[in-house]
């Protein structure tokens, strides 16, 4: 039997949540045990965000090369690329173990105690890792998340979900992804580039479901002429015979030969098989309830990030693991973002801040809705990109901005400034009056904000 | 340019050290000549003083509370011309001048924000957000408020859009009467508190009644007093008399009973000076009239009530009583007293324990006059009745001459026409 170790603060989980918290708590002198099952960074940096943008951009480079095998406006002719898919995922590899070791040298100088191992909760003080008693005064709860798996198509051989699909051994030959969401187009349109044929399965009658079909058109035009497949409105029965079987729900059946079947239809909250429901934490479903401090139902048991629900983003659940390290630290803090920027790396790629002209208009606020399209942007035209537009949700009354969304190559980056504006509290004018750098894709902005108030200079 | 200083002023006969009760003006600002730029206190009157020069406010001498002497430098004045002032290489360095650093510094962050704050509150009247309205504030904000224990709810916003700045939450919290973390509608924990300096009048009157109560062996004397007649007489003098004479309330005939009682008590109308073992009877009556002013308790003096006339003596307890609610009474009206009068009128109470306004040796108090049933002649008949409670100085009137001297103020005002027969 080991010796029981004594703590302030346990932390479960080494994803973004759990490991911003520990560096947090570091700072502020709180001794801290974090313990991680697998590799510190969690799914974000392992298998998620950080290697799909290495992916993507693989992808992007491969498909921008593949293009110029034919004649180019911009002049520019190669013969043939090939592609080692080998060599991409070692490059990705690299990127991952730089960042997640950055992470270890990062606890380790923070004097955060990383423990390896499966940790099972015995009561809301507790926690055993492999034998090991750790004791602690707060227990976070930073489990994050895992995809959601379909009874009907078990993973397993050709049947991946996301993490498989960004360590690819071989390019498939035909990619069926079932799921039209972020994650199922953002690989989907990577495979695609990458030289596989690709169809997307989608339940519902729209891809991306979760934004307004304006700010979606330009991807499903680009899926279009990537020449992904779409069929929308069907559901998955199965896979048999090489063959991914799906109904229309009105007897039509779909047959679609596929050598791999991507399952991305989200994510739930990791919130079973390590002592959870031991402790009897009121439930929001899947997810802990948590409040505005992100305290759960029990009393200094906290929770962050995925595992207590959505949106399940890595910068939500960094900010609210800093900020449960300085509640426990002894500050008073709430949770009370005025935005959570959401972005979406497709081609092109989508970034959605604040309120949307609907939810704008479904709480009754009187609101300007203004977009600017970059064709009429000359920094986009120089990028090849002239599909999409920055739009921006204002009241009508005192030119608040309550929102912001955009659609195009690149936009991600948009997303800073915008949630800024948000927090902030600018209004129109602000941004209007606010010099943005030319040539950038940033002056679509300020146009919008100046097409809201009436006066663009430049449509 | 010059440098005009003016000193502390001599401003009561004998009197070496003055207290600083409020600045008006601050470093940097500039004033008018006869411009009033502080007011200061002695023992009993509050003292403007005025700037006899145009100029720039250099530095100040000191700061609120602080006992200064007579001739020291109160403020310094940047004047055009040569000024009263040479700082000499020598006199630089004699003069303390920490006490120039100290007097330019802290008076400053004292009273510069507050007109400020002042202004922004008439501007912006607190607007509380309904409940599901986000406040607007930038981050740094909220997490000001959070970490000051603001709910931001409360605060009003002076920004675009009604957003909350950083002088927006400035003002709330410097607010006193802090409505931080009320519940709308509900009865909210209170937090917070305010610290009042002892200063000015207030440390006077704390001195004096602290004084009065440690040195003082106190004997209080309540009597009832049957005023039907004294009532009946004032209501019908200043029904004959009160457009011409001006209106007569009971003050002046109890000034009157007093005066005639103090006749046959003459250890009543004294001063003891105990640290001279001297008791001094007056033959003079000076009738302190506890009077309150905005700031606090002050006596004013009825001189020489003993020569005046009800109407004279009403209309001079008016006068001074005026004065000293208006800071306007001068060091003579504020002191001299022999014995002290204190009324509350209609808060009255049926019984208080008046404090003994030293070095006087007994003060009369005034209770509230009702409507009573008593029995007179063994019938239940309706009176005006009145309570009289007052103090002694027991060191030195011993109970028996107070109570007689109270029995004599009875007899005298239950039967007016005594009041005048000599």
């Amino acid at each position: 039997m080991q010796e029981l170790i004594n703590t302030t603060l346990l932390i479960i989980g080494g994803g973004p949540g759990g490991y911003v918290a520990a560096i947090r708590a570091g700072q502020l002198g709180i001794p801290t045990v974090l313990v991680e099952g697998q590799a510190l960074g969690g799914t974000c940096l392992n298998i998620g965000c950080i290697p799909s943008k290495a992916l993507i951009h693989v992808a992007e480079q491969f498909h921008q090369a593949s293009r110029y095998t034919e004649p180019s406006p911009l002049g520019i002719s190669v013969s043939s690329p090939r592609l080692d898919i080998s060599r991409s995922v070692e490059w990705k590899d690299g990127i991952v173990d730089r960042l997640t070791s950055g992470v270890a040298a990062l606890l380790k100088k923070h004097g955060v105690k990383v423990i390896h191992g499966w940790a099972k909760i015995l009561d809301g003080k507790s926690v055993e890792v492999e034998g090991q008693r750790i004791q602690c005064e707060h227990l976070l709860l930073a489990t994050g998340s895992s995809s959601v798996e379909l009874p009907m198509l078990p993973i397993g051989g050709p049947i991946i979900s996301s993490t498989e699909a960004l360590a690819p051994k071989a390019m498939p030959e035909h990619l069926v992804v079932v799921g039209g969401g972020y994650i199922g187009l953002e690989l989907g349109i990577a495979y695609r580039k990458l030289g596989a044929k690709v169809s997307v399965v989608e339940a519902r009658e729209r891809i991306l479901p979760t934004y307004d079909a304006e700010l979606t058109a330009p991807v499903a035009d680009s899926i279009k002429k990537l020449g992904i497949a779409l069929y929308l409105g069907h559901s998955v029965e199965g896979y048999a015979d090489g063959c991914l079987l799906a109904s229309d729900g009105q007897g039509g059946q779909l047959r679609l030969e596929a050598d791999q079947v991507l399952v991305a239809v989200g994510r739930r909250p990791r919130s079973k098989g390590f002592g959870l429901e031991s402790l009897d934490l009121k439930m929001n479903g899947a997810a802990i309830a948590i409040d505005e401090r992100c305290q759960t139902s029990m009393r200094n048991v906290w929770a962050i990030g995925d595992v207590a629900g959505e949106p399940m983003l890595a910068h939500r659940a960094m900010a609210q693991g800093e900020m449960v390290a300085e509640i426990i630290a002894g500050k008073t803090r709430r949770f009370e973002p005025a935005a959570i920027a959401a972005v979406c790396f497709t081609d092109p790629e989508v970034v959605v801040v604040g309120k949307t002209p609907e939810q704008a208009g479904q709480q009754g606020v009187d609101c300007i809705v203004a977009q600017f399209p970059f064709a009429a942007n000359g920094r986009a035209m120089s990028l090849e990109s002239k599909s999409g537009f920055v739009r921006v949700v204002a009241r009508r009354d005192n030119h608040l901005i309550l929102g912001w969304q955009a659609v195009g190559v690149a936009v991600s980056e948009l997303s800073s400034a915008f949630a800024q504006s948000l927090e902030m509290g600018a209004r129109l004018e602000d941004i209007a009056g606010t010099i943005h750098a030319h040539p950038t894709l940033g002056e679509a902005v300020q146009e919008a904000a100046l097409r809201a108030l009436g006066h663009a200079l430049h449509i | 340019m010059g440098t005009h200083v003016i000193k502390m002023p001599d401003i009561g006969e004998g009197i070496a050290q003055v207290e600083l009760v409020e600045w008006f003006v601050k470093v940097g600002d500039v004033i008018a000549e006869d411009q009033v730029v502080a007011d200061v206190m002695t023992d009993k009157a509050t003292v403007e003083i005025p700037s006899p020069v145009s100029g720039k406010v250099l530095a100040l001498g000191g700061q609120p509370g602080e006992v200064m002497a007579v001739g020291s430098e109160l403020i310094r004045i940047e004047v055009e011309g040569s000024g009263n002032h040479v700082d000499t290489p020598q006199a630089k360095q004699a003069e303390p001048a920490p006490a120039a650093v100290q007097a330019a510094a802290r008076p400053e962050p004292r009273v510069e924000p507050q007109p400020q704050v002042a202004a922004t509150h008439a501007a912006a009247p607190i607007v509380p957000r309904e409940a599901h309205d986000k406040p607007l504030a930038s981050p740094a904000v909220r997490k000001r408020a959070l970490d000051a224990g603001i709910e931001l709810r409360y605060v009003h916003g002076s920004g675009p859009a009604g957003r909350i700045l950083h002088e927006d939450l400035d003002a709330f919290i410097s607010k006193p009467q802090s409505s931080a973390g009320q519940a709308p509608g509900g009865y909210g924990k209170r937090t917070d508190s305010e610290q009042v300096p002892v200063i000015g009048l207030r440390r006077k009157i704390a001195q004096r009644m602290q004084d009065a109560k440690r040195r003082v062996a106190h004997f209080s004397y309540v009597e009832e007093i049957d005023v039907t007649a004294l009532e009946a007489l004032r209501q019908q003098l200043n029904a004959k008399h009160g457009d011409s004479r001006g209106k007569l309330t009971l003050l002046p005939f109890l000034v009157r009973a007093m005066v005639v009682a103090l006749r046959d008590f003459p250890q009543i109308n004294a001063t003891y000076d105990d640290e001279a073992q001297v008791i001094t009877r007056h033959g003079a009556v000076h009738v302190g009239i506890a009077t309150q002013g905005d700031n606090g308790l002050m006596v004013p003096v009825l001189r020489h009530a003993e020569a005046g006339s009800l109407w004279s003596n009403a209309s001079e307890i008016a006068r001074v009583a005026h004065a000293a609610r208006n800071n306007k009474a001068s060091r003579e009206e504020l002191s001299g007293s022999t014995i002290t009068l204190t009324s509350l009128g209609a808060l009255g109470g049926i019984v208080s324990t008046p404090v003994v306004n030293t070095p006087e040796v007994a003060i009369v108090g005034v209770n509230r006059m009702v409507e009573r049933p008593v029995v007179i002649d063994g019938q239940i008949v309706v009176r005006k009745m009145m309570n009289l409670s007052s103090s002694f100085d027991h060191r030195v009137v011993d109970g028996m001459d107070a109570a007689l001297f109270i029995q004599a103020v009875r007899g005298l005002l239950e039967q007016p026409a005594c009041l005048f027969v000599e």
